[in-house]
C-alpha cells in the first residue's frame, strides 16, 4: 500500500475475530446456528477476513466444540478468507477435513504465559507449529501467526520488545505469511506500541505485521492509530467488542470493529467495510447473547438514530 | 509519522462541573465538596469547580456559592468556574473565584438552542465579563463547543472554529479549550480543525476537550498531542453522559488519559491510584459504574 500524503496506509485490512476470539471469551455459550448466522451476516459487510472457529479440543475450549459444524455450515463468500485456529497437527488435519483453507497458530512472547496457556515452553510450541506449517506448505494452505502478550503479560508483567521480535521472526521464518501482534491484556499504550513495533520491524517486513489490540484499559484505538502511523495496514477487531478479558474480571477485551471502522473512515482510509452492516451484525449477536454492545459507535448510533 | 510529544501535559479536571452537570443523579453539596477536595490531593493542577449559572437552567449547579466557599483551596491549584454573563461573574468573584470560564460555540444553531442567541451576541455578552475580569485581574478561559461536529448542524467547518477561537483569544482568554461536544470527531477531523485554529491562536494557548461518545477520545487526544497541544480536559471516572445521545458516554475519563500519558512518558504530576480512588468515591455516591476502563480493569490472577 502506498502511504497517503498523511503517511497513513490508503487501505487497511480488517481481520474480524468476533466469532472465534470474541465468542470464546464470552460467558454465554452460543448455539451453533447463531454462530453460523453471525458469520454469514459478517460475510456481507465487506470484511475481507473472518476468523471462524478453533480446532482445539472441546475439553479445553467448550465454546468452540462445534468447530466442524460451524466450518461446514457457513456460507463461503468469494473474496473473503475464513481462517481457523489450529494449535497442533491434529487440529490442522481436522480443519482441512472440514474444509478450512487458511489456518492460524498462536505463539506468545512470554514463557509463563505459554506454560499457563498451552502447557509448554515457547520453544516447544514453536516446534509444534512447525509441524503445522510444514503440512500447510505441502497443501498450499496459508498460515497466520499470532504472538500473544506483545505489550505485557498477566504473569510476567513487562515484556521485552526484542522477545516479541524474536518470536515473530521464528513464526515468519517457518512460513507464516502474517504475524498478528496481540496486546493480550490491553495494557499497552502508544509508547510501548511504538517501541515494540520498532523492534519487530527490524525482523519482519512491515507488510506482514498486524496488530490485535485489546481495549481493557481503553487504549486500543490510540494504540492502533500509532501502529497505522508507522505503516501497519492490518488490524484485528471484534464485532460489538465481543470477548471479555479472562485476566481482569468484568473488564473488556477485544476492540470493537465498529469503533475501528469509524476511526479509519474519519481518516479517509479505505477498508471496504460497510459500518452499518457491521452494526447490524453486532446488534444481532448482542441480542442473541442478551448483552449490551461494547462498541461506543453502536451505542451512540442506536441512541441518536444516526451515525 | 509520529511527531515528538510534549514533555509535560496539563490535565484540566472537569468532572465536578461538566461531569456532574450531565449526570442523571444530583449529588449533595458535601459530596461535591469532598470530590473536589479528593481531586485536590491527586496532583491535578486545575479543577473546574462549579458553574455560576441560574439554577433555573442548571439545577445540578444550584449550590455553586456553597461549593466555592466550602472547598479546600490548595496553593498551586486553580479552581475555575463557569460564568455565562456579568451577573454570574460577579457572584463568582464574591464567592471567592480566582479564575473563570466562558463558553462559545462554532455552530450558530447550537448557540441558539443552548443560550438563545447568535454567536456574535454571545461574544458581546462575554465582552462584559472580559472587561470586568481584566479590571479584577482574573484570568478567563474560553471554551469553543462543537468543534468537530454539531448535533443540529452536522459538519462544522474548521475555518469557523478558527474564527471563533481567534475572537475569544483576542478578547483576552488566556486559553481556548476546543470541545468535541458530541464526540463525533476522529483523528482525521481533529487534525484538520487544529491545523486551521493553529493559524490563528498559538498552540501553547490551546486545549482539547474530547468526548468519548464514539470511542474516539484518546485517539483524538493523541493526534492533538502530536500537533503540539499540551493541555487536555478530562473527567474523573468519565463522569457526564452525552445529553444528545441517550445512554451514550460523554467526557473522556481522566484515569484513562493519565494511563496513556504515563505510557508515553509524558509528565502530568497526577497520581493515578489516588485518581482512581476518587473515581470510586464519586461513583459510589452516584450509585453508578465508572466509565473509566482503567478503573474497571484490575488484573487479578
Amino acid at each position: 500500500q502506498e502511504p497517503q500524503a498523511s503517511g497513513l496506509p490508503e487501505y487497511i485490512k480488517i481481520v474480524e475475530v468476533g466469532p472465534r476470539d470474541g465468542l470464546q471469551n464470552e460467558k454465554v455459550i452460543v448455539p451453533t446456528d447463531i454462530k453460523i448466522e453471525l458469520i454469514n451476516q459478517l460475510s456481507k459487510t465487506g470484511l475481507p477476513a473472518i476468523e471462524v472457529t478453533s480446532f482445539v479440543s472441546s475439553k479445553w475450549v467448550p465454546q468452540m466444540a462445534d468447530h466442524e459444524e460451524v466450518m461446514r455450515g457457513i456460507e463461503r463468500h468469494p473474496g473473503v478468507q475464513y481462517p481457523v485456529l489450529t494449535p497442533n497437527l491434529q487440529g490442522f488435519h481436522s480443519a482441512i477435513a472440514a474444509g478450512a483453507t487458511e489456518v492460524s497458530v498462536f505463539g506468545a512472547a512470554s514463557e509463563s504465559f505459554s506454560k499457563m496457556n498451552i502447557n509448554c515452553s515457547i520453544e516447544e510450541s514453536i516446534e509444534r507449529f512447525e509441524e503445522v506449517t510444514k503440512s500447510a506448505r505441502n497443501m498450499n494452505i496459508p498460515v497466520r501467526g499470532y504472538v500473544s502478550c506483545a505489550l505485557g503479560c498477566p504473569y510476567e508483567g513487562k515484556v521485552v520488545p526484542d522477545k516479541v521480535a524474536e518470536v515473530s521472526k521464528r513464526l515468519y521464518s517457518m512460513g507464516c505469511y502474517e504475524i498478528s501482534l496481540g496486546d493480550t491484556i490491553g495494557v499497552g499504550t502508544p509508547g510501548s506500541m511504538k517501541k515494540m513495533l520498532e523492534a519487530v520491524m527490524k525482523e519482519i517486513p512491515l507488510s506482514a505485521i498486524a496488530v490485535h489490540c485489546h481495549d481493557t484499559y481503553g487504549q486500543a484505538l490510540a494504540n492502533i492509530l500509532t501502529a497505522i502511523q508507522m505503516g501497519v495496514a492490518v488490524v484485528d477487531s471484534s464485532v460489538a467488542g465481543l470477548g471479555g478479558c479472562p485476566y481482569a474480571k468484568g473488564a473488556t477485551g477485544n476492540v470493537a470493529t465498529e469503533d475501528v471502522i469509524y476511526m479509519l473512515n474519519g481518516l479517509g482510509i479505505n477498508t471496504g467495510v460497510n459500518l452499518c452492516a457491521v452494526m447490524e451484525a453486532g446488534n444481532f449477536i448482542c441480542t442473541a447473547l442478551n448483552k449490551k454492545t461494547n462498541s461506543k459507535v453502536a451505542q451512540a448510533s442506536s441512541s441518536t438514530g444516526t451515525i | 509519522a509520529t511527531g515528538a510529544y510534549p514533555k509535560r501535559v496539563k490535565v484540566v479536571e472537569v468532572g465536578p462541573r461538566d461531569g456532574l452537570q450531565n449526570e442523571k443523579n444530583v449529588v449533595p453539596t458535601p459530596v461535591k465538596i469532598n470530590l473536589i477536595n479528593m481531586l485536590s490531593e491527586t496532583g491535578l493542577q486545575v479543577i473546574e469547580a462549579t458553574s455560576f449559572v441560574s439554577p433555573k437552567w442548571v439545577p445540578q449547579m444550584a449550590d455553586h456559592t456553597e461549593v466555592m466557599q466550602g472547598i479546600n483551596k490548595l496553593p498551586g491549584i486553580s479552581y475555575p468556574v463557569l460564568t455565562p454573563n456579568l451577573k454570574g461573574f460577579q457572584a463568582a468573584v464574591a464567592a471567592g473565584a480566582k479564575e473563570v470560564s466562558i463558553f462559545g460555540a462554532a455552530s450558530e444553531l447550537f448557540t441558539q438552542k443552548n443560550i438563545n442567541c447568535s454567536i456574535e451576541e454571545s461574544l458581546e455578552r462575554f465582552e462584559e465579563v472580559m472587561k470586568a475580569a481584566r479590571e479584577a485581574s482574573i484570568p478567563v478561559r474560553g471554551y469553543v463547543s462543537c468543534v468537530l461536529g454539531c448535533p443540529y448542524e452536522g459538519k462544522i467547518s474548521a475555518a469557523k472554529v478558527a474564527e471563533v477561537s481567534k475572537k475569544m483569544y483576542s478578547m483576552g482568554c488566556y486559553e481556548i479549550s476546543l470541545g468535541d461536544t458530541i464526540g463525533v470527531g476522529t483523528p482525521g477531523s481533529m487534525k484538520e480543525m487544529l491545523t486551521a485554529v493553529m493559524k490563528e491562536v498559538p498552540v501553547g494557548a490551546l486545549a482539547v476537550h474530547c468526548h468519548d461518545t464514539y470511542g474516539q477520545a484518546l485517539a483524538n487526544i493523541l493526534l492533538a498531542l502530536q500537533m503540539g497541544v499540551s493541555v487536555v480536559d478530562a473527567s474523573v471516572a468519565g463522569l457526564g453522559g452525552c445529553p444528545y445521545a441517550q445512554g451514550a458516554s460523554g467526557n473522556v475519563a481522566t484515569e484513562d488519559l493519565v494511563y496513556m500519558l504515563n505510557g508515553l512518558g509524558i509528565h502530568t504530576g497526577v497520581d493515578l491510584q489516588k485518581l482512581m480512588d476518587t473515581g470510586t468515591f464519586i461513583c459510589n455516591a452516584l450509585n453508578r459504574k465508572t466509565n473509566s476502563k482503567v478503573s474497571q480493569a484490575s488484573c487479578r490472577l
